[in-house]
């Protein structure tokens, strides 16, 4: 099998009894496996739970519930916390597809009351004010699954040790410019294929791993598999189908939209575009099609990145 | 040849890479020859001998797939031709008659009908008590297998000429019906055996 799985943590696993069957919750396949079928899909972040009806009508693989778009966490400023607790659970109750919702970087507590109501998978994101300006949350003591971002491999390594199941690009939220997403997943395809071209120099990859601060056994998983243990999706700047297909075909596994869908004038219909586009990322004609369903007019305006006063991507420990 | 197969996985949504490796591995296995790639139109559903639906999420894959009519109704025909189908988790839900929610209850999707059960999605709760376990599987053989179950769905009912062929805690998670099997497990994170039991069953058509 070429499906590889680190080695089990017993941090954060429950196991129990049923009937002389006994089952294990929060294993890394459950978690990892969580985000495998994530694959291919589209999240969108989404404030209430009429914009979570809006998202899965439209195809959405997942709901991502923020108490305030990633564009108007930049307009307003201030403390960016996680989401209403009540506003949450309403969109539990209102939805089948799978809810996640973003913590503080670092905030354990947060995380741990977001795995006590029942989301489905945590972001400790960066669009949120960081708690903790030394760690991320040591997430193998959770059953919940996490995703964190990631602008380069070592980054992207050094949270897959700290536990998280799902890697995505920073990007930079709430901009409706690609650029910075584009820039991270091709950095880390590209540091990818460089240690793959490694694989059996042990003691090239053990600089790697020193340089990157990551374990020796990971660099040389990645080194054997030539890809991340994990799914690795795109983020960050993501606004109309094009963009979409543009990194799928970058070599992303799926796709978050943010800002992009909830903070055009056309929300429903380019949903529905953007998941049009993520599944036939590969065919043109069909694209054009998902393009042709939204109107440019419509699009959120967007932001320069080289000259935004908040750079969320740079945010928090590394 | 006779022994060649052409085996699609059909790539709307969920772990189509997935199933694409473990099939190469289940084809060695079998001592079968033949092509295995992802399939998402009507032409390429055509000359297929078996298909398998991946997991994922079920409302994703039926309302992309109701909108190509074509590949919906393509699929339908080539099952009742005889093609194989195995549908993992969300494919299973794809295959059933009906589905309810264990939350919401009844939901807007459209199925293949093409497996006559009735399923309960997201039977086990949340993502939180998703789990894996050991399974007793006689059709595979001496000895349990791993089972993952991620917010799986489990069958509620079954129709004559279903066979069950895993049973959890009392309930069914997986079923075979003529030239169609489904799981609520996911056997493509474990290993190659259940695909290897489904190439083997193929025929060619």
């Amino acid at each position: 099998m070429v499906i590889s799985v680190a080695q089990q943590e017993t941090r954060g696993t429950k196991s129990e009894e049923i009937e002389k069957l006994t089952i294990t919750r929060g294993t890394t396949l459950v978690k990892r496996g969580f985000a495998r079928m994530q694959k291919h899909g589209v999240v969108m972040d989404i404030t209430n739970a009429e914009q979570a009806r809006i998202a899965e009508d439209a195809g959405a693989v997942a709901v991502m519930v923020l108490d305030k778009l990633p564009y108007d966490v930049r307009k307003i400023g201030g403390v960016a916390r996680t989401a209403s607790v009540n506003v949450i659970r309403e969109i539990i109750d209102n939805v089948t597809i799978p809810i996640m919702a973003k913590c503080r970087i670092g905030h354990v507590s947060e995380a741990q009351l977001l795995q006590g109501i029942g989301v489905d998978m945590i972001d400790e994101s960066e669009v949120l004010t960081p708690a903790d300006e030394q760690r991320h949350i040591w997430k193998w003591d959770f059953t919940t699954p996490f995703v964190n971002g990631a602008k380069n491999l070592g980054e992207a390594l050094r949270r897959i040790e700290e536990g998280c199941a799902m890697i995505r690009t920073k990007g930079e939220p709430g901009t409706g410019n690609v650029a910075e997403a584009v820039s991270h997943i091709k950095l880390v395809n590209y540091e990818i294929r460089k240690i793959r071209s490694l694989h059996g120099d042990k003691q090239e990859l053990i600089n790697i791993a020193r340089e990157m601060r990551a374990s020796f056994s990971l660099v040389e998983e990645i080194s054997r598999l030539g890809r991340l243990p994990v799914v690795n999706f795109a983020a960050g700047g993501i606004s109309t189908p094009a963009d979409a297909a543009f990194l799928m075909n970058l070599g992303c596994d799926g796709v978050f939209v943010g800002s992009g869908i909830f903070k055009a004038n056309d929300a429903a219909q380019r949903a529905r575009a953007i998941v049009l586009a993520t599944t036939h990322f590969d065919n043109p004609e069909i694209v054009a099609e998902a393009q042709s369903m939204i109107d440019e007019n419509k699009s959120m305006l967007g932001l320069d990145t080289k000259n935004l006063d908040l750079r969320m991507q740079e945010r928090g420990p590394i | 040849m006779r022994n060649s197969v052409n085996i699609g996985v059909l790539g709307i949504q969920g772990d189509i890479e997935e199933n694409i490796s473990c099939t190469k591995f289940a084809m060695k296995r079998a001592r079968r020859r033949g092509e295995i790639k992802v399939v998402r139109y009507s032409e390429d559903i055509e000359n297929l001998d078996g298909l398998i639906i991946p997991g994922g999420e079920s409302t994703v894959m039926s309302s992309l797939i109701s909108v190509q009519e074509k590949v919906f109704q393509s699929i339908k025909r080539r099952i009742s031709e005889g093609m194989s189908v195995m549908g993992i988790c969300a494919g299973m839900i794809l295959l059933s008659r009906k589905a309810n929610d264990r939350v919401i209850g009844k939901t807007k999707q459209n199925f293949l009908s093409a497996l006559d059960i009735a399923v309960e999605r997201n039977a086990f709760g949340r993502q939180n008590d998703s789990f894996e376990t050991y399974l007793n599987v006689p059709l595979i053989g001496k000895g349990k297998i791993k089972a993952i179950f991620i917010r799986a769905p489990i069958v509620t009912e079954i129709g004559i000429g279903v066979d069950v062929i895993a049973k959890f805690n009392e309930k069914i998670v997986a079923v075979k019906q003529n030239n169609i099997v489904a799981t609520s497990f996911h056997p493509e994170l474990v290993d190659d055996r259940f695909h290897t039991l489904f190439i083997k069953g193929i025929s060619k058509i």
